[in-house]
């Protein structure tokens, strides 16, 4: 199996501030892969030095097996980035923008594959058009172009949604699903749990420049995440002796985590012999950021 | 073919769009100096026999147009990218540092050139002037040229802000054109400033330049090219040290 992007003890210093503190992560070919954690958390830290951004203080990585320093051209032709911040080369146009980019990868006469990229991205109608009149979401969908010039197998989005409207991140999740099913590897870093949940096969958290969870997103929802029993009682108090955990209460309204199914029987049993009526109730199932939350108290 | 073409391409292509504000106003500026220094000077400076003031003027602001363009262009391009972040772009593909250091350099030189031209078309119609040595004017116009892309890419890697870039412009490429001769010959300077004048290396760019139009300059032509020679030698080794380890650029 080969890997598409593999780092090894990874660890990077700014002076005193120790960003990573030894990551080691190996994503397969084909993964839709998840990295998530907390704002300084280091996971820009640790795409910008996959993708050759930045220099790691120890350790090594590899993109499909090229190593990012010493194989640089190799491991760089392998890689798209799509990068956090909404940058632009105020100079050019959506077309001059991709056709440069293109060139930059040694790419010459590409059109055939920007057309279809433009297309992919609905660019079609701005494609003349400078960087500098577009909007947030239009200059995102550029960024996303101008990382797939290449053809990478590998692409990795760092926040890609943030700041975008739900209509164009829709859009840009649908594509990506389609670039991941066409064989490409997807690494995203995103701040909408949700979003990754659905998305990602597998799960890195990251804090304070470590791994703190790696895991697949099932069996991270499985093994960390109860369910949240959210209840209306005819009363303001609770009974004693609930198998559960009180989340919140608040005007008879109450939010309680149960560690599984079975523990609803229970919780509902000692309701009725504490004579409480149940006005509404509802049950929601194992969500990431419950999962994440945990996960980030613990550690 | 790696991506040295295209970031070329991409820095000539940034300078053309705006060449109002890149290549005409150095232009009219440098028109500007020679009506000026020219009408209130004539007759009252003669620096060689046979060269009346404007036309020992005109190589001077030539050269002078060609050096601080070049510089211009590569620090300012590169500056621009930093701060605005679109500099990932060139970061991210498997551009070399030779590549990169090539791309940008010639980019400036070509800018420095285009500019220098443009103020040669335009005097010409003032002044009457001959090549009396061809060599001299392209060896020394493409050499300065390429010193000053260097030192602006060296300026453009280190500097975080664009007042650091106007910092260095203001206070060490402007004065240091100025007092190179452009306006004057060091022979009519105070002894203490002709000898200070030698430690400028801008001054054998304007001095060797000025030979290869008039066959006569305050150095010899091929001592001046070996000072500007080393200091292209010596700013490029600077310059590549610094793209190889990634300074600021890749941290």
């Amino acid at each position: 199996m080969t890997l598409a992007i593999e780092a090894l003890n990874v660890e990077k210093r700014y002076g005193a501030l120790q960003a990573l503190a030894g990551v080691s992560l190996a994503v397969a070919e084909g993964e839709f892969f998840g990295l998530l954690g907390p704002n300084g958390a280091g996971k820009t830290t640790l795409i910008s030095i996959i993708a050759g951004l930045a220099r790691a203080s120890a350790g090594r990585v590899r993109v499909m097996g090229a190593d990012v320093i010493t194989d640089y051209r190799r491991a760089r032709r392998m890689l798209g980035v799509v990068p956090q911040e909404l940058v632009f080369d105020p100079f050019f146009t959506v077309r001059e923008t991709l056709r440069i980019q293109s060139g930059y990868y040694g790419l010459r006469n590409n059109d055939p594959w920007i057309d279809e990229v433009i297309h992919h991205l609905d660019l079609g109608a701005i494609a003349d058009a400078n960087m500098r009149t577009l909007s947030g979401g239009m200059k995102r969908r550029v960024l996303v172009a101008q990382a797939l010039v290449h053809r990478p197998p590998v692409i990795v989005l760092d926040e890609p949604t943030a700041g975008v409207d739900v209509e164009l991140r829709q859009g840009l999740w649908q594509f990506i699903r389609r670039l991941n099913r066409d064989g490409h590897t997807i690494v995203l870093t995103t701040h909408y749990l949700e979003e990754a949940e659905e998305l990602c096969d597998r799960i890195a958290m990251l804090k304070a420049g470590r791994v703190v969870a790696l895991d697949s997103t099932r069996n991270l929802l499985e093994t960390f995440s109860g369910l949240v029993l959210k209840l209306r009682l005819d009363r303001e108090t609770l009974p004693e002796g609930l198998a559960a955990e009180v989340l919140s209460s608040e005007g008879g309204r109450f939010a309680l985590r149960l560690s599984d199914h079975g523990a609803l029987g229970q919780v509902l049993q000692r309701l009725r012999e504490a004579g409480a009526t149940i006005r509404e109730l509802e049950l929601e199932p194992p969500d990431l950021e419950e999962v994440f939350l945990r996960v980030m108290a613990k550690h | 073919m790696g991506g040295f073409p295209t970031l070329l391409y991409k820095e000539l292509l940034r300078f053309w769009k705006v060449s109002v504000q890149t290549v005409a106003a150095p232009v009219l500026m440098a028109l500007l100096y020679l009506i000026v220094f020219a009408y209130a000077l004539e007759g009252r400076m003669r620096v060689y026999d046979q060269v009346s003031y404007a036309q020992f003027l005109v190589p001077g602001l030539v050269m002078m147009s060609v050096l601080q363009n070049s510089f211009a262009n590569s620090s300012s391009s590169l500056i621009q990218s930093k701060i605005t972040g679109n500099i990932v772009f060139m970061l991210l593909p498997p551009i070399s540092y030779l590549e990169f250091f090539g791309a940008y350099v010639l980019a400036s030189m070509i800018r420095g050139l285009v500019v220098g031209a443009g103020v040669l078309a335009v005097t010409v119609w003032f002044v009457e002037l001959r090549v009396a040595a061809p060599f001299w004017v392209f060896a020394y116009a493409l050499l300065g040229a390429a010193i000053l892309g260097a030192l602006g890419l060296i300026a453009g890697i280190w500097a975080d802000k664009f007042d650091q870039i106007a910092t260095i412009q203001n206070f060490v490429i402007l004065p240091l054109t100025f007092l190179s001769g452009v306006f004057y010959s060091i022979r009519s300077l105070p002894e203490f400033w002709q000898k200070a004048s030698h430690l400028n290396p801008f001054f054998y760019m304007i001095d060797g330049f000025r030979y290869g139009f008039f066959g006569i300059s305050d150095v010899a032509p091929l001592a001046s090219l070996a000072v500007v020679a080393v200091s292209f030698a010596l700013l490029s080794a600077a310059c590549l040290l610094l793209l190889r380890s990634g300074y600021k650029l890749r941290q």
